[in-house]
């Protein structure tokens, strides 16, 4: 049996806005049915290298292939095996949220059920409301709907959940494993790692328009970097912290060495993938870096929810 | 287009482009009655003006009368032609413009170019949409002449056919350089103030609101570059008696210079639309 060819392949990606280098060499592919997870602060050239394979932009140097196509020639045909959910999006919004989906579902050759589509994203609700009447959340939704609306073959999701309530962030969860299970290939990017750590099989983190680590989203970061901490208070008050690979045997050496009584304010703390990421992302920052973060469309309005990465960069 | 990553799917026919065409245009038409910027400044703009010229003209008598005051036309009838070409330009450069600039940066634009839709069938449906409107608007235009304004329509029917080539011509004319003219504004904000003097000042010169016959002779060669004045000319062929041909700058309707100056703007305006026209302003 021959292997399927992976759904998106680039190879040394760059992209240059007069001087200024976006993205320096990315390299990486995703596997049909995939779901990866690109992952960098803003400004790294997550949106920049995500709108190349989407047709948007053309790329200065590298290969890409998405779904066998050169995004650069992609054609209606191929366009109609794509699934686009943007980043921003703040149109009028006349239409109805069904009227918008039903107008939507018509340019595919063979679209999902408009009113599944609208449960699915939960808007059932609002189906007869129009698009300019939703708070910011739901019109999200709608954005995500009309991704998925055409039964696209490759979803690209562009932060897609930036408003959500933690509601609507595991309704959305469930729409995305639903998509997964059917076979759709997906590409993220998302600034909430634990939504990256729910739906990704694998990830990428950007950082200066650089690649600087990639793997499953178990392992990325290296085995050191998931090492966990044992953390107590000592009997002079003062916070310790010992980092080990065992640290069931630190702990029951403390408790030895305090003749049975118990520590106080003991935790064992396992690294998540955000501290995994920002170790990572701190660590690049550290190494002078060239010019390349400046320049992207990540360089968005400020938004309260990216708190993350404004913590990153500080 | 050969790779299918996922293997057995029903493999339907793609929409064509004419049936989106069709889908898009009741769907901008939807939108278009549901924006009421549009519903104001574009549709019942012209309703507006020629109410307000009747109301303050028509106590001094009739236009183009003779001498001891017999003869002429009531202000209303000779502004209704003005109105009618109004509405055109209107319907098609104020309209188009505006709202073609106002998605391109709302993003409205960016998404579409994200699905198979074909730009033609995107075409289709604007200039579908201004077609179904501006039939609407001139049609009620008509109706509320006759009716309320009790303005005497044509009987004759090759005054009709006058009538509708000069309209047909002008529309699409006039979506054609809406479509060119929303490249120029640099935000969706602006377009407004981009657009509307060009088209106001058009409006001034060319006959719709000041009688063309009597703009300095300047005036009216400089509003003979544009076509809105050949529309209105055209109109007045169809609404106005054969008199008043003899005020006109050649002494005649000259209605093979209006298919010939409509001629050269639909192509013109047609090969601009094309040039500039993009889902996206694509960067470097």
């Amino acid at each position: 049996m021959t292997p399927t060819p992976p759904a998106v392949q680039v190879r040394d990606l760059q992209k240059s806005y007069g001087n200024v280098e976006a993205v320096r060499g990315v390299s990486f592919s995703i596997a049909a049915g995939e779901t990866f997870a690109l992952l960098g602060p803003n400004g790294a050239g997550k949106s920049t290298t995500i709108e190349i394979l989407e047709g948007y932009r053309d790329r200065s140097g590298g290969e890409v292939s998405v779904l066998g196509t050169d995004p650069h020639r992609g054609g209606l045909e191929w366009k109609a095996r794509l699934g686009i959910v943007l980043q921003t999006s703040n149109e009028s919004g006349n239409a109805t949220v069904t009227e918008q989906l039903r107008h939507f579902a018509g340019f595919y050759p063979h679209p999902r059920d408009v009113d599944e589509v609208i449960d699915a994203a939960g808007l059932r609700e609002k189906a007869k409301t129009r698009v300019s009447k939703l708070s910011g959340g739901q019109r999200r939704r709608v954005d995500v709907a009309l991704g998925i609306i055409g039964r696209p073959e490759l979803l690209f999701l562009d932060e897609p959940t930036t408003g959500f309530d933690p509601e609507a962030r595991h309704q959305f969860w469930h729409l995305i494993r639903g998509l997964k299970a059917e076979g759709t290939t997906i590409l993220l990017t998302t600034h909430y790692l634990d939504e990256a750590a729910q739906l990704g099989d694998r990830a990428g983190i950007i950082a200066g328009g650089q690649l600087i680590d990639i793997g499953p989203l178990d392992k990325i970061g290296g085995a050191d970097a998931r090492v966990p901490v044992v953390r107590w208070r000592d009997g002079n008050g003062l916070v310790r912290e010992e980092r080990t690979s065992r640290p069931a045997q630190v702990v029951a050496e403390l408790v030895r060495s305090l003749n049975g009584a118990e520590p106080e304010d003991l935790e064992v703390i396992r690294p998540s993938l955000e501290d995994v990421y920002l170790s990572l992302v701190r660590g690049h920052e550290a190494i002078p870096a060239g010019t390349g973060a400046a320049a992207s469309t990540d360089e968005g309005r400020p938004d309260p929810s990216r708190r993350t990465d404004k913590d990153v960069r500080a | 287009m050969s790779a299918t990553v996922l293997g057995t799917r029903p493999q339907n026919k793609a929409p064509g482009t004419l049936a989106l065409g069709l889908s898009r245009i009741g769907y901008e038409t939807r939108l278009y009655f549901r924006s009421p910027d549009t519903l104001l400044f574009t549709f019942f703009f012209p309703f507006i003006m020629l109410g307000i010229f009747t109301a303050a003209f028509s106590s001094s008598g009739n236009i183009g009368a003779n001498p001891d005051g017999t003869g002429g036309v009531s202000v209303g009838t000779y502004y209704l032609p003005g109105m009618l070409a109004a509405g055109m330009l209107l319907s098609g450069v104020q309209n188009l413009a505006v709202d073609i600039a106002g998605e391109k940066s709302d993003g409205t634009l960016k998404r579409l170019g994200g699905t198979p839709l074909s730009p033609l069938s995107y075409f289709l449906g604007k200039i579908g949409q201004v077609f179904v409107t501006a039939i609407l608007q001139a049609g009620l235009l008509l109706l509320v002449a006759r009716l309320v304004l009790d303005i005497a329509l044509p009987t004759e029917p090759e005054k009709w056919a006058t009538f509708a080539w000069v309209f047909v011509f002008g529309v699409i004319t006039s979506a054609f350089l809406g479509i060119a003219l929303a490249a120029v504004p640099r935000s969706g904000r602006s377009a407004t103030a981009v657009v509307a003097p060009v088209v106001l000042v058009l409006q001034f010169i060319s006959g719709v609101y000041l009688q063309f016959t009597t703009l300095p002779e300047w005036m009216q060669n400089l509003a003979s570059i544009f076509p809105l004045k050949w529309m209105a000319q055209g109109m007045r062929s169809v609404f106005l008696p054969e008199s008043f041909a003899a005020a006109e700058q050649s002494g005649t309707w000259d209605l093979p210079w209006v298919a010939g100056a409509l001629g050269i703007w639909l192509v013109l305006g047609l090969v601009l639309s094309r040039v500039t026209f993009r889902w996206i302003r694509r960067d470097a």
